[in-house]
């Protein structure tokens, strides 16, 4: 069974896409850089990638690409470990293959010159906002970003986003680092001020998304939000990642993944986020007894 | 051992025993054709079948094969052929495997056909060969018709048992084609074109080759295995794939023409964007495509549920929406996946399922319920917004549409509740415009087609030609193909002249 070979780490494949360098952004947020010499000259900030790490029974999962360099042949990723998919991916290392990663999907970011734009990125969603906000940076907007985590140590790419930005503001849930609170404070703060924004750009998980476009919409603000839905192929074929924009069927995959904020029903979209959540649990705690027990297996034989 | 419906060994020996007084004559009347019991094929036990994915009908055996064909009357103008979308010399092959000449016969379906053992599976030969064939029409009965699909089907996979199924090819060119898509109309346009001695690419966008093959029909209508061999008779006659490639996005059309030095390309991505049925509710958990359902259990190893990550749907209650072959692959892998009770829901009546008839029977057989002239017109939810039911609305049948058949007009008034807590949607695709958005200069049709050129198959870029379904909309796999070799017709010719 090739899953249980590559969680047990001794057998990965061989062949497909090398890990170059791979960090821990924080206790449970892994940094990758990887071998996609096309991926990384096609690549568009706000387009995503889907990676396997078991060709024949992996789940494809998207993720969206943080970084790419196209002159040394790169695209970055960043993910949390939160299923039994990006829990094996944690166990890759540097010189390790993921036998599958293709994209670049989905389109990319409608980057222009829109003036002030704030960029609300909560936990893992800084990852896909920081190319964007590069992106914007580099049309000549004011870029104010908004960092929302949990507690201190879950805040990533502090440093990053300090460098691109023009103002930076961090809000943490219990107050560890920066504001205590949520990042609507901030943001309905600058959307009374004057000027107001252009622009919002919302990624995080989707309850920080619905109450960034409520936030916005009284002000007349034009918000967008980068929708996570469920996915199974990621090229349009299957339409599990469908969401309701403006009562209308829309696809995230080759509609989206961006979208007018004020238009997403983001509470169905919530629902439908946990269509599976009983399998995704299961799966995960199967996987972290097995890891537990070959553990354990491993301590007993060096005993 | 399985047990069967019909048992092969009994079969084979009523074949060898019809064999034996047929050959005891001189010469066979068209009397004595028309008195050969139709030939049928083994078939797994429907009850047991129904739990596992084991493919469902089994290949002839040889004296079936033989028996089956000596049914043929040849007729002097053969309407069969005339049935065949490409074209096949049924009479020919029929002949040869009646006279026991195998390869020969194997051969004759190859001049028009490159994947016998795909098309003997899965085309509708009852609305194409065997429609018009005069045995059936002698019996009044399609169903009576010599088995043709069943005869192509035994040569396909005689000839793979043999182990020589591979095509010649012509001395390297030192052309490359771009053939975008691993289904059937580019497996066709590989092979074609490989054969001229072309160095052909097939880019692949999912991590496994086949297209529809792969993702959409289940193991147990066309045994993977099948189609892993055909992949592997184009590897070995040097073709190469490259999976997780998708033009348009991993590299952009244009640049494989402009930039990588290929000499043509051939477009043959198929549908692949599911339509909903615009009713209350499809947003709610647990209404899902057909594409995706089969996605999960065939491309991603659902139907082996201890293995896959890719989580299946608990289904106890399904209600699948479609009459055709995909509604009937959905509804059968619900079974095979643990439904206990799955019902189809059909706006029109039987007659007219553009579903293959055998499906249609096989899925009778596997306990699936059927309701004729009824259509959800909504889904309803509880209040975690998990699907509990859907309401039905009763049809009657009113005056033929355009497509000549009796149009379904709604009864007001006659509803009714389905519980379920799954729907499957399978009422077709749309283009896919994963390709297509991507590819400036390429003209589409409202819908999203690629438009090309009847005779040819060009669309409105030179040197790209397209085919299949992204160019018909969702129609069969022999009609993709047809389109591929029409294509690869042109390739080849366009290249020639290089």
């Amino acid at each position: 069974m090739a899953n249980l070979e590559s969680i047990v780490g001794k057998v990965t494949p061989r062949e497909g896409y090398e890990i170059l360098t791979k960090e821990y952004l924080s206790e449970n947020v892994v940094r990758m850089r990887v071998r996609a010499p096309e991926i990384a000259r096609e690549r568009r900030p706000g387009q995503f990638i889907i990676v396997q790490t078991d060709v024949d029974y992996g789940e494809r999962v998207p993720l969206t690409i943080a970084d790419a360099n196209s002159e040394e042949g790169w695209i970055a990723m960043i993910f949390q470990i939160v299923g039994k998919t990006t829990e094996e991916m944690s166990h890759f290392e540097v010189g390790d293959y993921f036998p599958v990663v293709s994209g670049p999907l989905g389109k990319p970011t409608d980057l222009e010159k829109f003036g002030r734009v704030v960029a609300v990125g909560g936990g893992i969603g800084l990852a896909p906002l920081y190319p964007i906000v590069q992106g914007l940076k580099a049309l000549g907007n004011h870029v104010t970003v908004i960092a929302g985590a949990r507690n201190k140590g879950l805040l990533i790419l502090e440093e990053e986003m300090r460098a691109v930005a023009d103002e930076y503001i961090v809000m943490t849930d219990d107050g560890s680092y920066g504001r205590k609170g949520l990042v609507t404070h901030p943001l309905k703060e600058l959307c009374e001020a004057d000027p107001k924004p252009d622009m919002v750009i919302a990624i995080g998980p989707p309850v920080m998304m619905k109450f960034c476009a409520l936030t916005t919409k009284p002000y007349g603000v034009h918000t967008l939000a980068s929708l996570n839905t469920l996915m199974v192929d990621g090229t349009g074929m299957c339409g599990c990642c469908r969401v309701s924009v403006d009562g209308k069927i829309r696809f995230v995959c080759v509609d989206g993944p961006e979208f007018d904020a004020h238009l997403v029903d983001f509470d169905n979209m919530i629902k439908r986020l946990s269509a599976f959540t009983e399998q995704e649990s299961e799966a995960r705690d199967a996987t972290c007894r097995f890891r537990a027990m070959v553990k354990e297996m491993q301590e007993a034989s060096e005993l | 051992m399985p047990r069967f419906h019909r048992d092969p060994q009994i079969l084979n020996n009523e074949a060898l025993e019809i064999l034996e007084g047929l050959q005891a004559k001189a010469a066979l009347t068209p009397k004595d054709r028309m008195a050969i019991p139709l030939q049928k094929p083994a078939v797994l036990d429907p009850l047991e079948r129904s739990q596992w994915q084991d493919e469902v009908e089994k290949t002839y055996t040889p004296a079936q094969a033989v028996v089956e064909s000596m049914r043929c009357l040849h007729c002097k103008n053969p309407n069969c052929v005339k049935g065949c979308p490409v074209g096949i010399d049924i009479p020919g092959f029929l002949k040869a495997t009646a006279e026991g000449e195998f390869q020969k016969a194997v051969d004759t379906i190859k001049e028009s056909s490159l994947l016998p053992a795909i098309c003997g599976r899965v085309c509708p030969q009852e609305r194409q060969c065997q429609e018009n064939c005069m045995i059936g029409k002698a019996h009044k009965d399609v169903g009576q018709s010599v088995a043709i699909g069943k005869v192509e089907r035994f040569l396909a996979d005689w000839e793979r048992s043999q182990g020589h199924s591979g095509l010649e090819v012509k001395p390297e060119s030192g052309h490359k084609v771009a053939v975008i898509g691993s289904g059937p109309a580019g497996l066709v346009v590989a092979a074609d074109c490989r054969r001229e001695g072309h160095e052909v690419h097939v880019f692949e966008a999912l991590h496994k080759l086949g297209g529809v093959l792969r993702y959409g029909i289940p193991e147990f209508r066309l045994p993977k295995s099948v189609v892993d061999g055909q992949i592997e008779t184009l590897k070995k006659m040097g073709v190469h794939f490259h999976t997780d490639y998708i033009v348009g996005r991993t590299r952009k059309l244009q640049d494989l023409l402009d930039k990588d030095g290929f000499g043509a390309a051939f477009i043959g991505v198929g549908a692949g964007l599911p339509i909903f049925m615009g009713i209350p509710g499809e947003d709610y958990v647990g209404v899902c495509t057909a594409n995706e359902y089969l996605t999960r259990a065939n491309l991603m190893g659902g139907i082996n549920p201890g293995h896959s990550d890719t989580p299946m749907y608990r289904s106890k209650k399904v209600v699948v929406l479609g009459g055709g072959n995909v509604a009937m692959d959905s509804c059968r892998m619900a079974k095979r996946l643990g439904a206990e009770e799955v019902t189809v829901l059909y706006r029109r009546s039987r007659q007219e399922m553009p579903a293959r008839r055998e499906e249609v029977e096989h899925a009778f057989e596997e306990g699936i319920r059927f309701c004729f002239l009824e259509n959800a017109c909504a889904i309803n939810a509880d209040e975690n917004e998990r699907v509990k039911s859907v309401t039905v609305q009763r049809y009657k049948l009113g005056e033929p549409d355009a497509s000549g058949r009796r149009r379904p007009v709604p009864i007001e008034g006659d509803t009714y509740e389905l519980e379920c807590d799954t729907v499957l949607i399978a009422i077709g695709n749309s283009s896919n415009p994963l390709l297509t958005t991507a590819t400036p200069g390429l003209e589409l049709n409202a819908k999203g087609n690629v438009i090309v050129d009847q005779e040819t198959g060009q669309t409105s870029l030179e040197r790209v030609y397209a085919g299949g379904d992204i160019v018909l909309g969702a129609a069969t796999v022999i009609l993709a193909m047809g389109e591929g070799r029409r294509a690869a017709r042109s390739i080849n010719k366009l290249l020639a002249e290089k």
